[in-house]
């Protein structure tokens, strides 16, 4: 084992972590500012915007993330329509189509997450609510949905671990993330062992620091349960 | 006492059994690639097809043994030999010094340059200069991807592959500029296709052997001398009767070995 390799390459490693970082943080970003109105449409009565949402939701938690990558990169620069069009400036680049992607696959799950939460909403707090006379607008703002996001935050917690561990997907498609650092130092060197245990490394140090802050989250939400 | 004493024997039985079959390169087992026509890959049927793959027939079929194919990632090719997942790897390989600090390999069996491709009319004359800003995709962990990051690393966008299929689609589709990889493959795999009909090839032959070596051998695990030896001999034996060519004529116009 010759772990020089690896200090000497750390800089890609570094350009690796600085990807990961910025390719998971936006798109649970972006994922969960629709995932919010969507999962509450998704409780709407009416039929045709909760099964549209429901469609949505489906198709993307019911096909592999590397499957929806692969339509998306592969699939696009095969239409010629797309590539005449604007839209080409952003699907040419292979780091759009995985934000694409990541983006569309974690907002579905995102959904589901809230719709959840939502739905259990014990049936007093929204009757009392009802009796203080509150609109339903506000009722969602007040009442039901702060504590919706207070039930989401376990499972929403596994959705941001789950999507930085899917994020190493994104070195099929040339992006060079952590995963795809560790393939050049691989290819580099043919030293597989240590190249790999570095990415492992670098992504349980993100984890560490995601439960942390989650952790910390609970703390302050759940504070008038200590 | 008695108990251990046997069962001693019979390991030791066992192992020496080992051996010997490990010795006696009855079957071959070898690691190729199967995504980089026309040298390898797999045909509508599902069949692996191609220059190495004959050639792997042939050479096996003169060492007096048994083939078994193995397709694997072109990244995964070493690594894979290393963990004794097949014995040699034939698939177009380039001998050079980087990868002999990790395996043995064979006496050459063809060696041809490689080449930048770009679109039709977009660059009138090459130059290092002309590279300068440009997306060039390479195969990760070939020896173009070596080449390409030492000389041209700081000015070009190097976009790697896990395979050259794979960086044919974003070619065609218009991700690339250009590409860098062996003339061969290139011409055969991508420039006469329909799919490449509007790409030609630019600048000179690549052939500096600190990058692109002495032409492609078989990688043997660095223990097996004896294999190397009998691919060596197999090697000589179907360019002497004449296998190779004829090998050789069912794809190429020319000749592949080289010097």
């Amino acid at each position: 084992m010759d772990f020089s390799i690896i200090f000497s390459n750390l800089d890609i490693y570094f350009e690796g972590l600085k990807n990961t970082l910025l390719l998971v943080s936006t798109s649970l970003a972006i994922g969960l500012i629709f995932a919010i109105p969507l999962a509450v449409l998704r409780t709407s009565n009416n039929f045709f915007i909760s099964g549209t949402i429901g469609v949505y939701v489906y198709c993307f938690r019911g096909t592999p993330l590397l499957i929806q990558m692969f339509i998306i990169y592969y699939g696009m620069g095969q239409f010629e329509l797309i590539k005449n069009s604007f839209l080409w400036v952003f699907f040419k680049e292979a780091y759009f189509c995985a934000l694409f992607a990541f983006s569309l696959n974690s907002c579905a799950y995102t959904i589901e997450i809230i719709r959840g939460a939502i739905k259990n909403t014990p049936h007093g707090e929204v009757e009392a609510a009802k009796a203080a006379g509150m609109s339903r607008l506000l009722r969602f703002r007040r009442i039901i949905l702060p504590s919706a996001f207070r039930r989401a935050l376990p499972s929403y917690s596994n959705e941001i671990i789950f999507m930085l561990q899917g994020s190493s997907l994104a070195s099929v498609i040339t992006i060079v993330d952590i995963t795809g650092a560790a393939r050049i130092v691989n290819s580099r060197f043919y030293s597989p062992y240590e190249a790999f245990l570095t990415a492992a490394i670098f992504y349980m140090a993100i984890t560490f620091i995601i439960l942390w802050l989650i952790k910390k989250l609970e703390f302050k939400w759940f504070a008038h349960l200590r | 006492m008695k108990k251990l004493l046997v069962s001693l024997v019979v390991l030791s039985i066992i192992l020496s059994v080992g051996n010997i079959f490990a010795k006696n390169w009855k079957t071959i087992r070898v690691g190729v690639e199967g995504a980089y026509p026309p040298f390898s890959f797999v045909t509508p049927e599902g069949k692996l097809d191609g220059f190495d793959i004959d050639i792997a027939k042939a050479i096996v079929k003169a060492a007096d043994a048994k083939i078994v194919l193995v397709t694997m990632d072109w990244d995964g090719l070493i690594p894979a030999l290393l963990a004794k997942k097949y014995d040699c790897i034939i698939a177009s390989m380039n001998i050079t010094e980087e990868r002999k600090k990790k395996v043995a390999f064979s006496n050459k069996y063809y060696q041809t340059p490689a080449r930048f491709v770009v679109k039709k009319g977009t660059i009138k004359e090459f130059s290092p200069a002309v590279l300068k800003g440009k997306s060039i995709g390479v195969q990760r962990a070939s020896t173009n991807d070596t080449y390409l990051t030492d000389n041209y690393g700081s000015d070009v966008i190097v976009k790697r592959y896990g395979s050259q299929d794979d960086l044919y689609l974003d070619m065609t589709s218009g991700r690339l500029d250009m590409f860098v990889t062996d003339s061969i493959a290139a011409s055969e795999g991508f420039l006469k296709k329909p799919a490449g009909k509007n790409f030609e090839f630019i600048g000179p032959d690549l052939v500096d052997s600190k990058w692109f070596g002495i032409g492609s051998g078989i990688a043997v695990r660095k223990q097996d001398t004896e294999l190397v030896n009998i691919l060596n001999a197999a090697i000589d034996k179907i360019r002497a009767d004449g296998t190779y060519k004829k090998v050789q004529d069912k794809y190429f116009d020319f000749n592949v070995y080289g010097e």
